[in-house]
């Protein structure tokens, strides 16, 4: 089934909007931020104007709707992603929380003093700073999975490393900035193989591509639902049962707790055991909301649109003198074309471009180790998702035909 | 907008007076913005009176940044130590015409922050020396 873009714009008001009167949005930031189509929009306002109350617990009539409409959410985010249950679905702030989560609860009750977390040299700072806490608090050791010049992951030496018998391997499915879909089924298999668990960052993945927990064999899974035409303020994590079960508490308070004296609690079930205080409850129906409405286009639609898209902006992109975008070739890569323009920084790029009404992101996105690898300070952003379209990547080759001609 | 790039910014930024590292010198400082990886060094002579005989920047950064450091240090050149350590917001916004957000503000306000931290002789360079 191929999309009908201009009937998807449709769907997203934000693209009423000029940037400036005159000058269309020419929206390339995606990656960052998705925008909302009126589905999520309209289902929040729902929410809050006619189902608001607190959840669980409450026996009037709003809290009875309101705690069935944050389940629903629940069950249908499952589902997106093949969970098994409900239950292993954990409400969090975004995927940065969900991957704390794990540092937190998993990684403090499991892992000691020289034992050995792989992670890779493409990762986003939230898949990387809460180790490195972990480090200085426990004296865990990290180790990257070097990235190729072509901007894949060095499967050779993920093997080499694995001979060290490492705890945890946790990894981005799909870098921000490369954009390379990582193999991610041969990652977990080959660590299981060494008897380590495995946390998958599919921040970018889960909004673009089909996921399925139960084909990939993750043991934890973290997304966000602001990327994948949801609210900010919510995301999810999966886990397995048995880890999720065997894990302590997370945050203390209310709703996480089945009984708790002045002394002691005893934790709930889960998946409350690790959703304390009142959560983003119109966020949870608007999350989702988002999934019913991809899940109406079909992921397999929308990543094969993104497809297309991605590789007429990587062949045009490269045709002008002086851009270099990152990473692999579109075979291997979702909507992201990060790229530097010689002589130009992306900052004057991504100003010079928004005159144009065309919104890129420049700097190091959150993974400031891997532009150091690459020798770069910063770089520009072109995203795509399933709303944009091939006019938009010529208007951005054209806003940077105009770069060029500013600072030539 | 295309007053962000005014042409003394652009003329600044593509031939800058004041690019280089000073050596031997009385001062040095360096630091870098977070956000975007601009990156500005900044060395001094100072005669015994505490005035700038020389000064020069180095570094890496959008436009605006360079731009900024360059005029920074054309400005200061002469100066007194203590008049430096008056510099503000204001005196950086004057001298590129413009009016800045938030975001490219730390561009532009870079240079001065990294200049009043060598300065004042400080371990670290904090957002409040420019405000």
């Amino acid at each position: 089934m191929t999309l009908n873009i201009s009937e998807i714009r449709k769907d997203f008001p934000i693209f009423q909007r000029e940037t400036r009167p005159g000058v269309p949005l020419v929206y390339l930031d995606s990656t960052a931020t998705s925008q909302k189509p009126l589905a999520v929009i309209d289902a929040m306002d729902q929410f809050y104007r006619r189902s608001n109350a607190n959840i669980h617990r409450g026996v009037h009539t709003l809290a009875e709707e309101a705690t069935a409409m944050y389940e629903q959410a629940r069950v249908k985010i499952a589902k997106f992603i093949n969970a098994p249950s409900a239950h292993q679905i954990i409400y969090t702030r975004n995927t940065t929380e969900s991957i704390n989560l794990v540092a937190y609860s998993w990684g403090r009750a499991n892992l000691k003093a020289g034992d050995l977390v792989i992670l890779t040299e493409m990762e986003h700072h939230s898949n990387l700073v809460p180790w490195q806490i972990l480090q200085a608090e426990r004296g865990i050791e990290l180790d990257f999975i070097p990235v190729t010049e072509d901007g894949l992951l060095d499967l050779d030496a993920y093997r080499s490393l694995l001979l060290r018998s490492p705890k945890l391997v946790s990894f981005a499915h799909m870098s921000n900035v490369l954009g390379t879909i990582n193999p991610a089924a041969e990652i977990i298999r080959l660590a299981h193989e060494a008897g380590a668990v495995t946390l998958v960052d599919a921040a970018q993945s889960v909004p673009h591509l089909k996921v399925d927990v139960q084909a990939l064999d993750a043991d934890f899974l973290a997304f966000s639902a602001h990327k994948m035409c949801g609210p900010t303020g919510i995301g999810a994590l999966y886990g397995k049962m048995d880890l999720l079960e065997k894990m302590p508490p997370f945050l203390g308070g209310g709703d996480m707790i089945k009984e708790v004296h002045l002394r002691s609690f005893r934790p709930n079930t889960l998946p409350y055991k690790f959703e304390a205080g009142t959560p983003a409850i119109a966020e949870a129906v608007g999350f989702g909301a988002a999934v019913e409405y991809l899940s109406s286009l079909g992921m397999d639609a929308i990543a094969a649109h993104e497809h297309e898209i991605t590789e007429y902006a990587l062949e045009r992109l490269e045709e002008v003198p002086g851009v270099k975008v990152l990473g692999p070739s579109a075979q291997k890569k979702g909507g992201v074309a990060a790229f530097t323009l010689d002589g130009v920084h992306p900052h004057d790029v991504a100003q010079i471009l928004d005159k144009e009404g065309i919104a890129v992101r420049a700097g190091h996105h959150c993974a400031q180790p891997l532009h150091e690898k690459f020798g770069l300070p910063a770089t520009s952003r072109a995203s795509f998702y399933l709303y944009n379209t091939k006019d938009e990547v010529d208007l951005l080759v054209n806003g940077i035909y105009k770069v060029k001609e500013f600072f030539g | 907008m295309d007053d962000l790039y005014r042409e003394v910014i652009i003329e600044h930024y593509k031939n800058p007076g004041y690019r280089g590292h000073l050596e031997p010198h009385d001062i040095q400082f360096q630091d870098s913005n977070p956000l975007c990886g601009d990156q500005i060094e900044i060395t001094l002579r100072t005669d015994e009176s505490g005035k700038v005989t020389d000064a020069r920047f180095d570094g890496h950064g959008c436009a605006i940044s360079q731009a900024s450091a360059d005029l920074l240090i054309e400005s200061i050149i002469g100066k007194p130590l203590d008049e430096v350590k008056q510099l503000n917001k204001e005196y950086i916004l004057d001298m590129l015409g413009i009016d800045l957000g938030p975001v490219r503000l730390k561009c532009a306000l870079l240079s001065l922050k990294v200049l009043k931290a060598g300065v004042y002789g400080l371990g670290e360079a904090s957002d409040s020396l420019v405000e």
